[in-house]
């Protein structure tokens, strides 16, 4: 009565798209679950989900590849006292970041001594930002040095080009 | 026959869709269980809405309270005062995603509560705070 090869064919079928919808809950649920960031413009390529909702929570997530692994495992080991705040993850969020950063780190060979744990002190960052002038960053609406989504409009999708930059007024 | 199981991979699949992007809580369940947690304390006597909102604004040690970021207007979108970090508005009313979720509830009082107050919050101050932001309209 019933063709068998058409009703697994037709089961598969229900199964897969099923699965195609589970799957898009599930993306869908762990955009949800990133505090402040719902972006949904250009992003770096590789980008870690638990890096990208944890790191990005009181600050722009600040990208692996602008501080050295040395950096991003001094930085994941003090959490505790991160910049005068307790900023803990539970140890295998804390371990899946640290990979992620440390695979994403820059090469770039830095300063011997301490790892720098600020991106604003790296050599490559005070070139970069050497001709902004003083007065941006004594605007109010330029919280701080770490504020970077002020001047970089599109810092929060990873995108930090020039192109974008708008100083406030 | 085929159809109809064709059709049931497509209601399961859409059912799995509307369950896994619901909220796991509401902010009631967990003002419930703040309720709950609280009363343990000997002398509870029910959240006040005038507590929490007094507990928002006034400053701890390092001159910060809840409104610091968060603004003096809960339904307000708030700026992180060191970062300038966006963050989206706290109270319930504005932003249906705030307090359904109890693990995300903890983690960010306990982060909170130590950069305000150098301690954890109590229960009280939470459900007084909680009591509050339910109050507080668009």
């Amino acid at each position: 009565m019933i063709n068998t090869r058409k009703f697994s064919r037709t089961l598969g079928l229900g199964v897969m798209v099923m699965v195609a919808m589970m799957y898009v809950a599930h993306v869908s649920n762990a955009r949800a679950d990133d505090d402040d960031d719902e972006d949904s413009g250009h992003r770096p390529a590789i980008v870690d989900a638990k890096w990208a909702s944890e790191c990005s929570a009181c600050h722009v997530a600040y990208p692996a590849r602008y501080l050295p692994a040395d950096s991003w495992r001094a930085i994941m080991a003090g959490l505790d006292k991160h910049f005068g705040s307790n900023a803990s993850l539970d140890p295998a969020t804390a371990k899946e970041i640290t990979a992620y950063l440390e695979k994403n780190a820059s090469t770039r060979r830095h300063q011997s001594g301490k790892p720098v744990l600020r991106i604003t002190e790296t050599r490559w960052w005070r070139s970069e930002h050497r001709e902004v002038a003083a007065r941006h960053w004594k605007n109010p609406k330029v919280k701080s040095r770490a504020d970077c989504q002020a001047c970089h409009t599109t810092a929060d999708r990873g995108d930090f080009s020039e192109r974008h930059v708008k100083f406030p007024r | 026959m085929l159809r109809a199981i064709f059709s049931f991979g497509l209601v399961i699949g859409f059912c799995s869709l509307a369950v896994n992007t619901a909220y796991a809580e509401t902010p009631g369940d967990i003002l419930a269980a703040l309720k709950a947690e609280a009363s343990a304390t000997p002398g509870f006597q029910g959240f006040s809405a005038e507590r929490g909102k007094s507990f928002y604004r006034n400053k701890g040690k390092h001159d910060l309270s809840c409104s610091s970021c968060h603004t003096d207007n809960p339904a307000a979108e708030g700026k992180h005062a060191e970062t300038g970090k966006l963050i989206k508005p706290f109270a319930p009313a504005a932003n249906p995603e705030r307090f359904t979720d109890m693990k995300k509830v903890k983690k960010w009082f306990r982060r909170n509560c130590n950069d305000v107050l150098d301690r954890e919050c109590t229960a009280q101050e939470k459900g007084d705070l909680l009591t509050y932001l339910l109050t507080v309209t668009k």
